[in-house]
């Protein structure tokens, strides 16, 4: 730990000497054997003038303004009291009332306001007495080089031979080794334990390869969770779906942020469609997964003249007209498309599932 | 302690030198005889005069920008004492409610608990939401304040040594505000920030080999789960700030042992610290200025709201609103997902890999590995192993202040293509344009920025020279006899020019062969950086340069 010789020693006192500070502190901080590396050490350097004479402050020589320094300060301790007076009163005086959302801003307000006034008093307060009134001329502390003397480091090197020697942990290199391994092993269980938070037998790649939509599974609206029919959906239009049967699925949120789907109709010729998915639409209706491939945000936003797609989180952006393809942004893979159909009542439902795994890539993926 | 100091003073002034358990001989007053009786029994319990009279007159030098460091700290307390009051009503849990609370929109609506104990705490509880927004506020400043003496820290060189292990501690430190950032604001369990757990599990997933079992680990099985609030729960209010706490401690207690720096200034010398002392006119102005960071934080809080989960609404994977984006301490890791051109993921040999989301993440390490271990690099080129205790002036160590000119820029890029979206909202500009324009601000931004800083720095230097050596332009026009005009110039004082003339100047390393007559990569390589580093320099006035000056008039 540091220990100062002359704590509090006033500059002018330290400085007494014709030349200042610079010349009696002395070399106390750098060792000689201290190298200076690239350093252009010259002995031609100017001299430090030391430190300048002090200039007394306003409240120094006129004992008037002293006089309303100590008024300013006291004042503002006193506001202090007062705005702490006044959030206990604001606290009682504007209730929250639960049919009046304005109440939460005045209570809010009204309290802080004085919690405000309390805190800033005794700092505003203290502060100006520090510059004002206190003793204002500064003081010198000397400093001691943080190496340890000479001494002390040898002393250390002595105690850790001692221990060496006492304990013989250099000699018997068996008990040695040994504790180092016993050491090193015993954290593991601990490690090993950590394992539980995630569940077991579970194969995460299985499970993100899969999502609740299955053959004949009506698509429903997102939140409501009502099938909708193809007669529905209008061209340009875009509905956020769900499968059936989510709303009621224990693991509600976890399906979800799988299965969720956007639903859009364009003009049939407009949609380049690959060999093997010519039925996966029906009559200009797509079903696209509305989970990013970048990282998982939902890809909400559809732009009705262009029909793309865009995620606001990376603003990645996907070519409905051409399958979802990737045209900007930091995504690589299109959003896996569901193959729809509609049912003998008009509903839209699902052909299958999605056919490969929806959603943020992983490794095991493909 | 204050009290204790306070008390302990007295002893100080009257007692100090008595032996122990001698009568206090101080003034006969009640309470004075009150307060020596207590520092005596505090003091033969505990030695706290020996404090006292280590620390109690301890010297501090002044300057404003040594204020950002206490803005940290002291934004750390407020979060302490508000995220405590806070714990009393929020439930970490995602076990689904239905909200039934005042705010009428949700009403009704199926949420976590921990959604729906933050409504409670801002629509329930009185000063609740005041509190919470203090909280929010004061971690926002906190995380501000780090960032700013930090960059103090850098652009005046008070990392050299023997502060090299005090940065590293406060990089790290800076590195846990960010995730106390993060775990606090995902909390909440709205959209916004469930969102941004989305984006940490998509990245986690991207990690090769073992990505999904992270994830499932991270998330307790599939995403989202119900334990992910619990557990960032438990980093938030125990873990983290138990990490914290401990290394602020040890923070401080390096200054201590190295003593605060100073400015170069009159009679300031690598030998001595000038200041106040801590007893009274520290603790006045630094235990004010508790108060008033508080005050500050608490006149925000009043009258800004602060992440408004009520407009959210609960996480729900499918919807989002457009114009996400996190709070703005993460903007710059969010900018760097953005800005990754498309296509960036390959398959090989059955395996995804995700360039898209590997490529950010590890630039973004690279980054943070410089910035932490930037001082073992300049101390390496320099080669100077002296101790350091007066501050340069940014001007005066122009590649390293344009390297941290570089950096900055180069993290403000990646900052501002956090708000892609908002630019081009705002702006009328398409998102294309937008993203292209930042990801070229990434590249070429740092490098105009490094060489406008060094040649700005350079050509102060310069001024500082001359007006070292010629004085600075009075403003006097004066008419000579021979109908010349000059202007006057008038010689800085002493104290002034000492200010320009006292910093350390270094020189390229010149090569030579070592003891066995060879030349090693090593040392050619701190050779080429010492060239870039020093080549370009200008050296301080010396009495030689002002006396041919002098002698010239």
């Amino acid at each position: 730990m540091a220990h100062d010789d002359t704590s509090g020693t006033d500059v002018a006192a330290f400085s007494s000497g014709a030349d200042g500070v610079s010349n009696s502190a002395g070399r106390a901080v750098e060792p000689s054997a201290a190298s200076g590396g690239l350093a252009v050490i010259t002995s031609d350097a100017l001299a430090d003038p030391g430190v300048p004479p002090h200039r007394k402050r306003v409240t120094d020589l006129d004992p008037k303004k002293a006089r309303t320094a100590q008024r300013t300060v006291y004042t503002l301790f006193y506001l202090s009291i007062a705005g702490s007076i006044f959030a206990v009163a604001a606290y009682m005086a504007f209730p929250i009332n639960a049919d009046d959302p304005g109440s939460v801003r005045l209570n809010t307000v009204f309290l802080g306001l004085g919690i405000t006034l309390a805190l800033m008093g005794i700092g505003i307060g203290a502060v100006h007495w520090a510059k004002s009134l206190m003793h204002d001329e500064e003081g010198v502390d000397i400093r001691h080089p943080v190496r340890s003397s000479d001494d002390t480091r040898a002393r250390a090197v002595e105690i850790f031979h001692e221990g060496n020697v006492e304990s013989g942990i250099g000699r018997r290199s068996l008990i040695r080794n040994s504790l180092i391994g016993a050491l090193v092993a015993f954290p593991l269980p601990a490690v090993i334990l950590f394992r539980g938070l995630g569940p077991q037998n579970e194969n995460p790649a299985e499970l993100l390869s899969h999502t609740m939509w299955k053959a004949g599974a009506r698509l429903t609206l997102d939140p409501s969770g009502l099938p909708i029919k193809a007669a529905d959906v209008t061209i340009g239009s875009a509905f956020h779906i769900i499968p059936e049967g989510l709303n009621d699925a224990h693991d509600r949120l976890e399906q979800k942020a799988k299965a969720a789907v956007l639903l859009m109709r364009v003009n049939p010729s407009d949609l380049n469609v690959s060999a093997g998915r010519e039925n996966w639409n029906y009559d200009g209706i797509v079903a696209y997964s509305k989970i990013c491939t970048h990282v998982g945000c939902p890809v909400a936003l559809f732009e009705q003249q262009t029909h793309h797609l865009l995620c606001p989180c990376h603003q990645s952006t996907f070519d409905v007209d051409n399958e979802c393809a990737v045209i900007f942004g930091p995504a690589k893979r299109a959003l896996p498309q569901l193959p729809i159909t509609v049912d003998g009542e008009g509903y839209l439902i699902a052909q299958s599932d999605f056919l490969e795994p929806v959603g943020p890539s992983f490794w095991e993926r493909s | 302690m204050t009290i204790e100091k306070t008390k302990a003073d007295g002893l100080v002034d009257g007692t100090a030198d008595h032996p122990v358990g001698a009568p206090p001989t101080i003034s006969s007053a009640p309470s004075a005889r009150f307060t020596s009786a207590a520092a005596n029994y505090i003091d033969e319990r505990t030695s706290i005069s020996a404090v006292v009279k280590e620390f109690g007159r301890k010297i501090f030098p002044d300057h404003w920008s040594f204020m950002l460091g206490e803005v940290a700290l002291y934004s750390f307390v407020v979060i302490i004492l508000t995220g405590t009051f806070l714990t009393f009503f929020f439930q970490a849990s995602m076990a689904p409610v239905v909200y039934d609370g005042s705010f009428v929109p949700l009403k009704g609506v199926e949420m976590s608990s921990a959604m729906s104990s933050t409504l409670n705490i801002s629509f329930e509880i009185r000063g609740g939401l005041l509190v919470r927004q203090i909280h929010h506020w004061a971690a926002l400043l906190f995380i501000a304040s780090i960032g700013l003496h930090m960059l103090r820290i850098y652009f005046t060189g008070a990392f050299r040594k023997p502060r090299e292990l005090n940065w590293v501690i406060g990089f790290v430190l800076f590195i846990l505000a960010l995730a106390e950032g993060f775990t606090g604001y995902s909390l909440p369990d709205d959209l916004l920030s469930g969102n941004g757990l989305r984006i940490i599990d998509g990245m986690v997933k991207g990690v090769p080999f073992a990505g999904s079992w992270l994830s499932f680990l991270i998330f307790g099985g599939e995403f989202p789960g119900e334990e992910i609030v619990g557990r960032l729960y438990t980093l938030h209010i125990l873990l983290l700030p138990a990490i914290i706490v401990a290394l602020i401690a040890l923070h401080l207690v390096f200054v201590v042992v190295h003593k605060h720096t100073q400015y170069a200034g009159p009679g300031k010398t690598n030998d001595n610290v000038i200041g106040y002392p801590v007893l009274p006119v520290y603790a006045a102005k630094a235990g004010g200025f508790f108060f008033i960071v508080f005050g500050i934080i608490a006149l925000i809080a009043s009258f800004f709201t602060i992440n408004p989960i009520w407009n959210y609404g609960p996480y729900d994977p499918s919807p989002v609103s457009a114009g996400t984006q996190p709070d703005w301490y993460i903007g710059f890791a969010d900018g760097a997902l953005r800005l990754i051109p498309p296509h960036l993921e390959s398959v090989i040999w059955g395996h995804t890999y995700s360039w898209n989301i590997l490529i950010p993440i590890t630039v973004l390490g690279l980054f943070i590995l410089t910035v932490l271990i930037y001082p073992f690099i300049e101390g390496w080129v320099t080669g100077d192993k002296r101790e350091h205790h007066i501050l340069d002036r940014p001007r005066n160590a122009p590649t390293r202040t344009a390297i941290g000119a570089a950096g900055v820029t180069f993290y403000a890029a990646l900052w501002s293509a956090a708000s892609s979206d908002i630019l081009a909202t705002h702006f009328q500009l398409s998102i294309e344009s937008v993203i292209h324009a930042i990801q070229a601000a990434v590249i070429i931004g740092p490098v105009i920025a490094y060489f406008v800083a060094k040649r700005v720095c350079l050509a102060l230097q310069k001024k500082d020279r001359e007006m070292a050596l010629h004085g600075f332009e009075s403003g006097r026009i004066v008419r000579l006899p021979g109908g010349e005009y000059i202007e006057v110039h008038q010689d800085v004082d002493e104290y002034e020019r000492w200010k320009l003339v006292s910093f350390h100047e270094y020189k390229p390393l010149m090569i030579r062969p070592n003891a066995k007559g060879k030349i090693t990569a090593p040392q050619r390589l701190r050779a080429g950086m010492s060239k870039w580093f020093f080549e370009d320099r200008i050296a301080p006035v010396t009495r030689t340069d002002l006396e041919r000056q002098k002698s010239h008039h």
